[in-house]
C-alpha cells in the first residue's frame, strides 16, 4: 500500500507518480489522505491500480481514467470521472455537476446524489446513482447506461441520442425528444449487466422505468425548429 | 470566474472567530478571483448609531478628510483599517454626514448601516484580508468575494460586495445580460449606482424590492423573473443571509451546515478550512431556489 498525503505534497506530484507506473506495476494499492476538495486528483490514469481517496475530492477527480479503480470516501466536485475510458470510479458521498460527462467507457457509481447535468454527453460510460440526479441530466447523451435509484430533475435526457436511461423514482420532466419506452429484453439485459457490475444485484430491473430517444431530432426538420 | 465565501453563525460562541474563518475561506478562493477581494462583516451595532464605511486613496488622505468632516460636524470618532474607516454617528446626524461625504471628492462611501461594515480593494484576496486585518473582526455573519473581472474595470469600486441600501450587501459570481436596462429603471425609482457593474444592479434591484416591503427571500424570488444572465448571488441584510442560483445553475455553489453555522463556498475547498466541515451536511443549492436564513434582530 502506497500512502500519499496531499497536505504534504501537491496534487501534481501525486499524478506524476501515478502516471509513471508501468502497466504491470506491483504498486497496485494507493491511499490518498487529506484531499480537502483539491482539483484533478488521480486524473489521466492508465494502469490497473486501486486508489482510495480519504475525503472530499474537488473538480475532475478521476477524469480520463483508463483501467484504474478509484474510490472517493466523501463527495466529489464538478466533472468527476469526466471522459472516463475504462475502469471504475465510486463516490461514497454526493457528486457535483456534470458527473461522468462525455464518458466513453467504464463504470461510475455515486452512492449519494448527483447534481445537475449528470451524464451530459455520455458516450458509452455506465453510471449508477443510488440517490437522485439533478436537472438537465443526460443532455445529448449518446451511448451507455444511466441508472438512477432515486428521482431525476427537470429536462431529463434533452436531445438524447442512443443512451439508455433507467429511473426508479419520479422524473420531474423529460427534455426534448426523450420519451418513456417499454423495456425490451436487450434493455433489461443491459440494466442487469450494469447492476451486476456495480454489485447491486439485489435491485430488481422491473422497479425501473426506461427512457430513450424518440429519434425525432436526429436530422434537421423544419417542423422541429421550435424545439431546438 | 469569481469566488464567494459566506458564513452565517448559529452558535454565538463562534462570533469572535468570524473574521478568521472568512479570511481562511477567501485565501483558498484566491485562484478563482485574484484581481480584487472584499467582504462585509455584520458586527456589533448600537440601535441609535449609524455606521458609515468610507474609503480613500490612502490612509493619510482618509484621515485628512475625516478631520475636515469632524471640523464641520463635531464629535466624530472613527476606527481606521488601512484606507478604510468606520464612522459611527447618531441616526439623526446620518443624512447630514451622507451629504458631506458625497460632497468630498477624496472620499468614497462604501456602505452604511447599523451593523454592517464593508472593506474591499484590488489585489490578492489574502493580501486584502491581511491589509484590513479581517482575522480580528467578529460578528454574526459575513460575506466575502474574490473577483476575476468580466463586465467592468478592475477597480476598488468594482470589487464586491456591493451595497445599495443600509445593512444590505450582495456578491455575485456570473454575469447579467440585462443590467443596463434594469439600471435605467431602478434609477427612475431612485436607486443610486456608483459603477457600471452588472452586480451592483442586482444589489440595487433587491434594495428596491425590499424598499417595497418585500422580505429578502421575496425580493430574490422576484429577481428570477427580472434579472437575466448567469449568477450565483449571496446576499446579506442586518439579520438575514440568502443564496440564489440562476435557473440552469451555471455557476458553482456548495454549502455546509452544522449546528454551529451555515457556510457557503464556490467550491468545497473553501469549506474544508472550517471547523467541523468534515462532519457537516454538505449540499449544493438547487437552481432557481431561494435559500434564506434569518436571525432574531
Amino acid at each position: 500500500m502506497r500512502e500519499f498525503d496531499l497536505a504534504a505534497e501537491p496534487v501534481r506530484a501525486l499524478n506524476a507518480a501515478l502516471h509513471a507506473l508501468p502497466p504491470d506495476t506491483n504498486e497496485t494499492h494507493w491511499r490518498v489522505a487529506n484531499p480537502q476538495g483539491k482539483h484533478a486528483i488521480a486524473v489521466g490514469l492508465d494502469a490497473p491500480i486501486e486508489i482510495q481517496i480519504d475525503g472530499h475530492a474537488g473538480y475532475y477527480c478521476g477524469g480520463m481514467n483508463k483501467s484504474a479503480t478509484i474510490t472517493v470516501a466523501g463527495n466529489a466536485g464538478v466533472g468527476v470521472a469526466e471522459n472516463m475510458m475504462s475502469g471504475s470510479v465510486r463516490i461514497k458521498g454526493d457528486a457535483s455537476q456534470s458527473a461522468g460527462a462525455t464518458g466513453q467507457g467504464g463504470l461510475l457509481v455515486i452512492e449519494g446524489n448527483a447534481s445537475a447535468r449528470c451524464g451530459i454527453s455520455m458516450k458509452g460510460i455506465d453510471i449508477v446513482v443510488k440517490g437522485n440526479i439533478g436537472p438537465m441530466s443526460a443532455f445529448m447523451a449518446q451511448a451507455g447506461n444511466l441508472v438512477v435509484f432515486g428521482d431525476a430533475g427537470e429536462a431529463l435526457g434533452d436531445s438524447l441520442y442512443e443512451a439508455r436511461l433507467f429511473v426508479r423514482g419520479k422524473v420531474a420532466s423529460l427534455g426534448a425528444d426523450c420519451i418513456e419506452k417499454p423495456m425490451a429484453a436487450e434493455d433489461r439485459a443491459a440494466l442487469n449487466a450494469v447492476l451486476t457490475r456495480a454489485g447491486l444485484e439485489d435491485v430488481a430491473p422491473d422497479e425501473f422505468k426506461f427512457y430513450g430517444s424518440a429519434r425525432t431530432l436526429y436530422h434537421f426538420h423544419v417542423d422541429n425548429a421550435g424545439r431546438y | 470566474m469569481c469566488g464567494i465565501a459566506g458564513l452565517f453563525l448559529k452558535n454565538p460562541a463562534l462570533e469572535p472567530g468570524l473574521g478568521t474563518m472568512l479570511a481562511a475561506m477567501l485565501g483558498v478562493l484566491s485562484d478563482r478571483g485574484p484581481d480584487s477581494a472584499g467582504f462585509a462583516v455584520y458586527g456589533a451595532g448600537k440601535g441609535d448609531r449609524l455606521k458609515f464605511t468610507l474609503s480613500a486613496a490612502d490612509a493619510p488622505t482618509l484621515e485628512a478628510a475625516l478631520t475636515r468632516l469632524n471640523d464641520t460636524v463635531g464629535g466624530l470618532s472613527w476606527s481606521l483599517r488601512a484606507n478604510h474607516a468606520v464612522v459611527a454617528v447618531p441616526v439623526a446626524t446620518g443624512d447630514r454626514l451622507s451629504a458631506l461625504i458625497a460632497a468630498d471628492p477624496t472620499l468614497t462611501l462604501v456602505s452604511a448601516g447599523t451593523r454592517m461594515e464593508i472593506y474591499k480593494e484590488v489585489g490578492l484576496p489574502a493580501d486584502v484580508a491581511r491589509k484590513f486585518a479581517l482575522s480580528t473582526m467578529s460578528g454574526t455573519h459575513a460575506i466575502g468575494h474574490t473577483r476575476m473581472a468580466t463586465e467592468s474595470a478592475v477597480t476598488t469600486r468594482g470589487a464586491h460586495p456591493f451595497s445599495t441600501g443600509p445593512d444590505q450587501c450582495l456578491v455575485h459570481n456570473g454575469s447579467l445580460s440585462n443590467h443596463n436596462a434594469v439600471r435605467r429603471e431602478l434609477r427612475r425609482e431612485g436607486i443610486a449606482f456608483a459603477t457600471d457593474n452588472d452586480s451592483e444592479v442586482a444589489a440595487g434591484y433587491l434594495t428596491w424590492r425590499m424598499r417595497q416591503g418585500r422580505t429578502l427571500g421575496q425580493a430574490l424570488e422576484a429577481s428570477l423573473a427580472d434579472l437575466d444572465g448567469f449568477y450565483t448571488f449571496v446576499v446579506g441584510t442586518e439579520t438575514g443571509f440568502a443564496v440564489l442560483r440562476d435557473p440552469i445553475a451555471c455557476k458553482p455553489a456548495v454549502m455546509a451546515e452544522t449546528d454551529d453555522y451555515v457556510a457557503f463556498g464556490s467550491e468545497y475547498r473553501a469549506l474544508a478550512v472550517l471547523p467541523g466541515a468534515a462532519n457537516a451536511r454538505v449540499f449544493e443549492p438547487e437552481p432557481a431556489t431561494v435559500y434564506a436564513w434569518e436571525r432574531a434582530a
